[in-house]
């Protein structure tokens, strides 16, 4: 079973680029962070500081690196700020980068949702959108198809 | 620009989300929900006669979904008749599609990265 959400996006920019913005620790910190350098230790099983300014840290664990290819790390879900990944409290996050032309397709798949079992997950209500991706997907289509059976 | 907190408005609590998960990571669960949703109540009886499982296995289906809280069951005669509890699905459906939506922003914020340097 496919517990995953995976999202992508087409970029304007030879995958060097991408590259750079998704390892780089002074781009890390910009997409993810308060705008400061994220704390990276760029090598398998090294460590990434993922900031929330006051609201704490997200830690994670490098997992592969596959230059201009792939790029992948496990961190601790929702709720477990602070806390290191480890079994039970961690998904994984995987970038691959796809040259398109001059362009760059970039997909990222965050899985390993069921295999949750040790941490304060919570869920917030909030307007989805559409392709959600595989398991994930089937859990709002049917969450929306029994919406409508309500009278 | 920083990054809001990985959760908000707490709707459920952590044991609840495994439970919820894992009762969903199952096609004939699905199934089972499904179908509960189209018949507005059921018993494993008239469940199984929709799924392609036995009874026996709609019996067990139903007790996980009712631990997950997907489902609750009132006694009717001698067979348990259950009934859809749709909120913990639309919760989870909602945190779902909200870790999606974060995985949107961050990726535009690559974008804007990628195509400036």
């Amino acid at each position: 079973m496919d517990d995953s959400i995976q999202r992508d996006i087409t970029i304007d920019a030879p995958v060097g680029r991408v590259w750079a913005a998704i390892t780089e620790p002074q781009h890390v910190g910009v997409w993810f962070g308060t705008g400061q350098p994220a704390k990276m230790d760029f090598r398998p099983g090294g460590g990434i500081v993922f900031s929330h300014g006051e609201a704490g840290e997200t830690l994670a664990t490098i997992e592969r690196i596959e230059p201009q290819r792939l790029f992948s790390y496990r961190w601790a879900l929702v709720g477990a700020r602070d806390v290191p990944p480890g079994d039970g409290n961690a998904t994984l996050v995987e970038f691959t980068l796809e040259p398109d032309g001059d362009a760059t397709r970039l997909t990222v798949t965050e899985t390993g949702f069921t295999k949750l079992t040790a941490v304060g997950v919570e869920a917030r209500a909030k307007q989805y959108g559409d392709n959600v991706g595989g398991w994930a997907q089937k859990v709002v289509e049917l969450a929306d198809y029994i919406a409508t059976m309500r009278p | 620009m920083t990054e809001p907190a990985r959760s908000s408005n707490s709707t459920a609590a952590p044991a609840d989300l495994y439970q919820v998960l894992t009762g969903l990571a199952d096609p004939t669960r699905r199934q089972i929900l499904d179908a509960l949703a189209t018949a507005g109540s059921g018993t494993a009886t008239t469940i199984a006669a929709t799924v392609p499982v036995s009874r026996q296995a709609v019996v067990k289906h139903l007790a996980i979904l009712d631990r997950a809280g997907l489902v609750r069951g009132q006694r009717a005669g001698r067979e348990m008749r259950y009934l859809l509890c749709p909120a913990r699905l639309t919760d989870t459906a909602h945190w779902i599609a909200a870790l999606a939506d974060d995985w949107d922003r961050r990726l535009r914020a690559i974008k804007d990265i990628a195509e400036s340097l």
